[in-house]
């Protein structure tokens, strides 16, 4: 009986806590989740730092209410990702969460979110299945499906007749993904589909057989450390300037500081680059550059984006976030000035946008920095669409 | 096809020589001194970073070189007189508990002083060729890697047979008890052992640097694959870690080159397609389970 008692005591405080805040709903509050520890942090530090400058720029306010922003660290693992998004739903009482690094985490983290009534805005990981089959109305994504990317890829080097490609990917799903994505749009031939431990640190041995194998042009998708190792390696065996190498989510603003001149002359293609031409852009990368010191980066532009569009649906709702479907709705406007330029969203709340197709060239001070070459795709749409019931 | 397996056998033996110095180490420091040490890649990240800074301070990569080595070994010995000294009484599972801990503590405080981006960590001029020998075109570097990793072999040969300390630290490894009952200052041997294995250790993180991505956590990547070398040599033994560094690297890198174009002359390319990089990522794992099932103590055991 006494347990009882307790119990009924503890939930009665529980129920006057919890609604508390709820009365006192003038105020937004967004759970960011992504990886600030270990070897990949590096990538959520970009990531946190737009939240902030985003935040700067909107005067710390959220459509005009008082905003908080809590970080949760998902240590790149699946079920930490999930824990930490229980922990903000049901402590902290989150309107949204956001972020999102590991398409593996969104897979653990997006039902939880989505299946407690509230938003998951994902500013980076577009994992197939969420853009298809198990599309959800409150998950809506910010960035890109993970395919687009090397579909754009695909798509320019058969226009530019580019033949007899040797591929190389991480042997793990994005890996799969990602060399999935280049073949539907890339109609040439393929000399060898090599695949590599994920994490694998030394390429020497594939780079040789590679080089025996004689191909015309190398394309590879190596994210984080992986794309350093391979591009010093791929320079260091004398490759650079022999055989052209085309690549997804392997150079980028993060790791051109450690490859340096190795890198000159590699392709890429993406949605977003920091010489992108519109006023939000050129925004975003000066503030950015100002406050941090360094280049922003496309995980950081997605977040950017991720903040400036809650903003823009909260200010549509008035504030109202009790219908988070009406939120959504609002969302699925894209009513704000995105740093990618104008974009719109498909039924599967993912954008249909542009990619381009970057290079690493050397800029007035010698410094290499990619730079968008031309427009690969005009509003793409990914391929998964079709296959997610959602209507609007 | 001659040429290339050449090309790849000298790939495996780089690998080899780069596994040989961080598992001499780790070797000694578990045969003598009985102590798991699982942070003996962070020794390995320590080197690295401590060589980029100071190749960046002195603008050389020799002198870069020489400080990094000096500074790891320095690490080396704080870190056995502050940590260690008090683990070598517990037992292995406090011991791991410790040391991973200590893996912790360097990441972060890696991140801390430099950052978490990965650090530009280029070669000189004189390093960054290759040389053409025939149809083969071999870089420069990964070269003087394995000339610098048999060198060392030598050296450690011939300290542990032809010099008072390497009697020392044979005996050491064959029966501690007996060695500290007559007379010799332990606990100096065991501070020495671990501060030259921190700076091979060391001395495989600065070879690494210009190759690899220097980063947080670099060291763990590297770990597991020691590990599986001094298995398969038998703990405690550096002829068993050269032997099995080598075994380790050629397997490694044959497997990796060779596997999937082997498979799929018996099977269809679909399945060689997946079951290749499988089983090659699977292929010292498999050697290591062997070498434990017929000979449990290691090829080449330190003798009891």
């Amino acid at each position: 009986m006494r347990k009882i008692v307790h119990a009924a005591v503890a939930a009665g405080l529980a129920l006057v806590l919890g609604a508390a805040p709820a009365l006192a709903q003038q105020k937004v509050k967004i759970g960011f989740i992504t990886t600030l520890s270990g070897p990949q942090g590096v990538i959520g530090e970009t990531m946190k730092n737009s939240v902030e400058l985003a935040l700067d720029h909107l005067g710390r306010k959220i459509g005009g209410l008082e905003a908080e922003v809590i970080y949760g660290d998902d240590q790149a693992k699946p079920d930490v990702g999930k824990q930490v998004a229980d922990e903000m739903i049901k402590k902290h009482n989150v309107d949204f969460v956001a972020g999102i690094i590991w398409s593996n985490v969104m897979m653990a983290v997006s039902p939880t979110v989505t299946g407690a009534g509230k938003i998951m805005v994902g500013t980076n990981a577009g994992p197939s299945p969420l853009a298809g089959e198990q599309c959800h109305e409150l998950h809506v994504n910010v960035s890109w499906q993970n395919d687009q990317t090397p579909e754009a890829m695909g798509k320019y080097m058969t226009d530019s007749g580019v033949n007899d490609v040797y591929v190389m990917a991480p042997n793990y799903q994005a890996g799969k993904d990602m060399v999935t994505g280049f073949k539907r749009y890339f109609k040439g031939r393929i000399v060898d589909e090599v695949y590599t431990k994920f994490g694998q640190t030394d390429y020497q041995a594939e780079i040789s057989q590679l080089r025996a194998k004689n191909p015309k042009a190398v394309f590879v998708f190596y994210p984080g450390g992986m794309g350093i190792q391979f591009l010093k390696q791929y320079d260091q065996a004398g490759l650079r300037g022999k055989i052209p190498l085309y690549s997804v989510y392997t150079v980028d603003e993060i790791s051109l500081p450690a490859v340096g001149e190795a890198a000159l002359g590699q392709w890429e293609t993406r949605f977003w680059s920091p010489d992108l031409k519109n006023p939000a852009n050129e925004k975003y990368v000066a503030d950015y550059r100002k406050k941090f010191g360094k280049w922003p980066v496309f995980y950081g532009a997605q977040s950017y984006d991720g903040i400036m569009l809650i903003d823009s649906a909260v200010r549509a709702v008035k504030g109202n976030l009790k219908d988070a479907k009406a939120v959504v709705r609002a969302m699925r406007q894209a009513n704000f000035n995105s740093v990618r330029g104008k974009f719109t969203f498909n039924n599967n709340n993912h954008p249909i946008q542009n990619f381009y197709l970057l290079r690493v060239e050397k800029d007035a001070s010698g410094e290499p920095v990619m730079k968008i070459q031309k427009t690969v795709f005009e509003n793409h749409k990914d391929a998964y669409h079709q296959d997610c019931k959602l209507k609007w | 096809m001659t040429g290339l397996l050449f090309e790849q056998a000298l790939n495996g033996l780089q690998l080899g020589v780069t596994l040989f110095l961080m598992a001499a180490g780790l070797t000694l420091v578990f045969g003598i001194m009985n102590l798991v040490n699982l942070a003996h890649g962070s020794l390995y990240m320590v080197g690295a970073y401590l060589w980029v800074a100071f190749a960046k301070l002195t603008g050389s990569y020799v002198a870069g070189v020489l400080l990094a080595l000096a500074g790891t070994l320095v690490v080396g010995v704080v870190v056995e007189l502050i940590a260690l000294r008090t683990l070598y009484e517990r037992d292995h599972l406090d011991q791991v508990l410790a040391t991973f801990g200590l893996i912790l503590f360097f990441n972060e405080l890696v991140a801390m002083i430099w950052g978490r981006s990965a650090l530009y960590a280029g070669l000189p001029a004189w390093l960054s060729g290759h040389v053409e020998l025939g149809e083969l075109r071999y870089p420069v570097y990964r070269l003087v890697i394995i000339a610098v990793g048999l060198a060392v072999a030598a050296l450690l040969w011939w300290v542990v047979v032809r010099t008072r300390l390497g009697m020392l630290i044979r005996a050491g490894a064959s029966n501690r008890t007996m060695v500290a009952a007559l007379g010799v200052n332990i606990r100096l041997l065991y501070t020495i052992v671990f501060g030259f294995g921190a700076a091979l250790a060391g001395l495989a993180g600065i070879m690494a640097g210009p190759i690899y991505s220097v980063q947080p956590g670099m060291g763990e990547l590297i770990l597991i694959q020691v590990f599986v070398v001094i298995v398969i040599g038998g703990i405690g033994s550096i002829r068993g870690a050269l032997a099995g560094a080598v075994i380790v690297g050629m397997v490694d890198t044959m497997g990796r080159a060779f596997l999937k174009p082997l498979l799929a002359t018996v099977w269809s390319p679909v399945v060689a397609d997946t079951a290749g990089p499988a089983l090659a990522s699977m292929l010292i794992y498999v050697l290591m389970a062997a070498v434990l099932a017929l000979r449990p103590e290691g090829l080449f055991p330190a003798r009891a």
